[in-house]
């Protein structure tokens, strides 16, 4: 094993001290309200230097896909093409002020309208909005949509059906907009039990929300019949684009006879996460949705685009036209694949997943059979009971081979739940790799794996610790500090106040 | 692969989907060589006017500032870029450190001790403080100013359906821009679970009634909505009693990217910090007793709590944080106290030439303000925009969509970006249309 990560020792930023290099041409002092002045300010002024390193530093410890491998399942961690990035940083998507009149950013709305276009031809709807920032985001807007279908043919509709197997952001998206959540459990095969399905429809039903393959990387081959039975009853069927990336070329939302969905930009459109976002989450309706859509719509008129508003709309979902910077990469990512580049991504991720699902069986059990999708789940639920490892512990050993953990603990119809999506930019050879990483694990002796991660900038991380000694700032620190420390000493655990040690040094100075 | 697999095709790795919803392939154009991509892209997008090389007086919350050239390069760190959140803590100590350090950032600004790691905007996080003060006390009012942007209107709107808040407005006073205390105390009841106030509020005004509205409020959360840059001159929030803090964060080193991706400030007072949205940061340490950096408090979150969480908040802007952090760090208290009091004394220019305009009513308001402000014109804003438009200059911002009754108003806004040079073309672009 030859990954070493970085190890800096770093202090906070905050416990740093020098002086800034930072100048702007000198000005008069203005006049502040008395009831508002400020008058101390703790950030410290620090040599660009020195904060160039630090962060540089932090970036090494840190692992992103330029880093390694990333199966992190359900997060479609393809490779991001740095031609996005170099487009998304012109001027001409940095420089612009979102409520400049329409003239003056003709550029950026024909870039979403060729995208929107491009995005509903993909999923085959008939109308997307670009606004939604994330696709929880954009689970959220189609939910407000559902909410104002049903307002509008004068039903009041309470409830939305999730999979027990969905992402945690439908249930949450659908209570957040005022729905009542039913969850139906998966049949023995891992997919909607139809029997249970129609035990929860009636004329409550708002809405199903559904991702296709599902995250156990398994087809609802049922699907149409699916759509019949919530549409049988008046509810609308929602798509979850999470899963997209399977897909492309083969079926698509529209043909599955959804009515809504969002796209993942951040996952299908390669365009890279930042350590948490930005992402972008669209959303793509059926025509007879379309008046729904957040405003303001981007339309078309003898060449030129502008903003409109329509009045059955439900509105904003976010200031302004969505995250452009994002979309800006999408669109170039899309120009790029074009048709034929991307059918065969989802046919690479396909064949990616399977042949690595292939590759693990002699050491993890797969729940539900065989043909997966762009992903799948494994269950380490044999190694927990012949040697007490847990798919946790396999993860954190994995991370010591220099290569991201899969998901784990979802779904959590999976015991020991490993889910792994390499995705369609992976070689050969780096599935080779993680494979025989992963059925090195299983044969390792159980206290290397139980202590792991080795190699990493930090061993293990005491997670319960964090959330019993809440600190989320370093305000909350210095205040803990002051209240508390004598305390904390009476503890007995000189340890427990380790991490503190420079601090105090801090505020003595 | 596909022999290790045993089989002939890919295609059979389909065979699962039903022939019913098959597709023959993706409707679009077949694709293109990256070379023709950037250049496609690069042709379409040079029909925007940018702010790059015109002058810009744009403002309402997205400003045009500017940006260290470190701040980029430690944002394009492709170990930051390409990393997705920080599940794996042990891989990962470099992203969760810079967003404790970010959430220290904007603890220290506004006087709260916890802070989230992000929300989508300054929109989307008062939309989750209104939910957040329901979560709190249960209660089914949320108080707004009556000046406020309709973008933050129509936001909140859509997120207080779900627990069905009514949102309620409060005066202005006309000649100040400042709230009516007088209206705010009548409208207070026991229905009342937050009272919202910007500081500085969206005509630039810096609200002196805001110290003093914890006192007028009784038991109903405070939530102050802030300017990140004016805090560096500012009191924080948390010392007049604010429960809760949102804000737009694009202004720490975020371009303004045509509206997004940008940064939704959130902290609260520690007390009120279960009943948070979004991802956190904590401080604790690993195996062997040194310092670390996890997310915590999970079981607030979706992945975990499902239909029962906090908010259904996953992708945040996490990389925005990052720039946020750095952009302060960079700065440094003496920077950021720089760059505020140039954006005050561009601000007082600008005020003065547009004074001087003939026709042109300005200052509207008789009270302090930070960086943007009103102007009354003798012709239609929306008009105006257009005409500044054709002489290179991205005007302010026509109020009638968000101020009705100043509808015969624009908003101009003053950065550090902003000439001289800048506000003489304005001036010189006015005189000749009015």
């Amino acid at each position: 094993m030859s990954y070493h990560q970085a190890d800096y020792d770093l202090r906070l930023i905050h416990e740093m001290k020098g002086r800034t290099d930072f100048t702007l041409p000198p000005v008069e002092d203005g006049e502040i309200p008395e009831q508002l002045l400020r008058t101390t300010l703790d950030i410290p002024n620090l040599e660009e230097n020195e904060v160039v390193r630090h962060y540089t530093n932090l970036s090494q410890m840190n692992f992103g896909v330029d880093n390694g491998f990333y199966p992190l399942g359900s997060c479609t961690m393809k490779y991001n093409p740095k031609y996005a990035d170099v487009l998304a940083s012109l001027p001409t998507v940095t420089d612009v002020h979102p409520a400049q009149d329409e003239d003056g950013v003709q550029g950026s709305l024909r870039l979403m309208y060729e995208l929107e276009r491009a995005l509903a031809a993909i999923a085959g709807m008939d109308a997307v909005s670009l606004q939604p920032a994330a696709g929880a985001h954009g689970e959220f807007t189609g939910m407000l949509i559902v909410k104002a279908y049903h307002d509008s043919m004068g039903e009041e509709r309470t409830e939305v059906i999730v999979p027990d197997s969905a992402h945690g952001t439908n249930p949450a998206s659908a209570a957040m907009a005022g729905f009542d959540v039913i969850e139906i459990p998966s049949s023995p095969e891992g997919r909607v039990d139809l029997k249970a399905l129609e035990a929860a429809v009636s004329n409550r039903t708002a809405a199903l929300m559904l991702t296709n393959p599902n995250t156990l990387g398994i087809f609802e081959q049922d699907i149409l019949k699916i759509a019949e039975t919530v549409h049988g009853v008046g509810g609308l069927l929602y798509y979850d684009g999470a899963n997209l990336n399977a897909v492309m070329g083969r079926t698509n939302p529209g043909i599955m006879d959804f009515d809504i969905m969002h796209f993942n930009l951040h996952k299908t459109f390669a365009t890279p996460h930042g350590g948490g976002g930005p992402g972008a989450g669209p959303v793509a309706v059926k025509a007879f949705l379309e008046p729904f859509l957040p405003s303001p719509r981007i339309v078309m008129e003898d060449g030129s685009y502008r903003l409109v508003e329509s009045p059955q709309s439900i509105g904003k979902v976010r200031s302004f036209h969505g995250n452009f910077a994002v979309l800006v990469r999408a669109y170039a990512y899309i120009l790029r694949c074009g048709s034929d580049g991307l059918k065969a991504a989802s046919e690479r991720a396909v064949l990616n997943s399977n042949y690595l699902l292939k590759r693990l069986a002699p050491a993890y059990d797969m729940p539900f059979g065989e043909l997966r999708k762009h992903e799948f789940v494994v269950s380490a639920k044999r190694l927990k009971e012949e040697k007490g490892i847990t798919a946790l512990d396999i993860s954190k050993r994995l991370l010591d081979h220099g290569t991201m953990a899969p998901t784990i603990y979802f779904p959590s119809l999976v015991e020991e739940a490993l889910m792994i999506e390499p995705t369609e930019t992976e070689s050969m050879e780096t599935l080779d790799r993680f494979a025989e990483a992963m059925l090195f694990v299983a044969k390792e002796d159980v206290s290397v794996v139980k202590e792991a991660p080795h190699n990493t900038s930090v061993r293990r991380v005491d997670e319960v610790r964090a959330a019993k000694d809440l600190v989320l700032s370093y305000l909350r620190l210095k205040r803990r500090l002051k209240e508390g420390l004598a305390g904390m000493k009476a503890d007995g655990d000189a340890k427990q106040c380790s991490f503190c040690a420079t601090l105090i040094g801090t505020e003595k100075r | 692969m596909l022999s290790k697999l045993g089989i002939d095709s890919v295609e059979e790795l389909f065979s699962d989907i039903p022939v019913s919803v098959r597709t023959d392939g993706v409707p679009i154009p077949p694709g293109m060589s990256e070379m023709e991509v950037i250049r496609e892209v690069t042709s379409m997008l040079s029909a925007n006017i940018t702010a790059y090389d015109h002058p810009c007086f744009m403002g309402g919350g997205v400003y045009h500032r500017f940006i260290p050239s470190a701040v980029k390069a430690i944002i394009s760190r492709s170990e930051f870029v390409t990393s997705y959140t920080p599940y794996q803590a042990e891989i990962s100590q470099g992203m969760l450190q810079a967003l404790f350090e970010y959430q220290s950032y904007v603890a220290e600004l506004t006087g709260m001790e916890a802070v989230n790691s992000s929300n989508y905007d300054a929109a989307t996080a008062l939309g989750e403080a209104a939910t957040m003060c329901h979560r709190v006390n249960g209660r089914r009012k949320f108080l707004i100013p009556q000046l406020i942007s309709c973008d933050k209107r129509g936001v909140l709107r859509n997120y207080v359906k779900g627990v069905g808040m009514e949102i309620v407005d409060y005066a202005y006073d006309p000649s100040t821009g400042e709230a009516d205390m007088d209206d705010l105390k009548e409208k207070i009841d026991g229905d009342v679970g937050g009272v919202y106030v910007e500081v500085p509020n969206f005509l630039g005004v810096m609200d002196r009634h805001a110290a003093e509205m914890k006192e007028v409020i009784g038991d109903a959360l405070l939530v102050v909505g802030v300017d990140p840059i004016s805090l560096g001159l500012l009191k924080a929030p948390g010392d007049y009693g604010a429960d809760i803090v949102i804000g737009e964060g694009q202004s720490l080193g975020s371009p303004m990217n045509f509206g997004g991706p940008l940064l939704g400030l959130f902290g609260c007072r520690q007390e009120l910090v279960r009943k948070m949205p979004g991802r956190v940061i904590g401080m604790t340490k690993d195996a062997e007793g040194k310092r670390a950096f996890c997310m915590t408090l999970q079981t607030r979150e979706q992945h975990i709590r499902r239909s029962k969480a906090t908010s259904n908040i996953c992708t945040n802007e996490a990389l925005m944080a990052v720039a946020a952090a750095a952009y302060l760090a960079i700065v440094g208290r003496d920077g950021l106290r720089a760059v505020a009091k140039s954006n005050m004394a561009n601000a007082r220019k600008l005020r003065d030439a547009l004074s001087s305009v003939k026709g042109v009513e300005c200052p509207v308001l008789d009270a302090p303000f930070f960086n943007e402000l009103p102007a009354r014109l003798p012709i239609k804003p929306e008009k105006m925009s257009k005409v500044l438009l054709r002489k290179g200059i991205i005007g302010g911002i026509p109020l009638i969509k968000h101020v009705p009754e100043m509808g015969d108003c624009m908003l101009f806004a003053a950065t550090e970006m902003t000439t001289d040079n800048d506000i003489e073309r304005l001036v010189e672009a006015m005189e000749v249309v009015v």
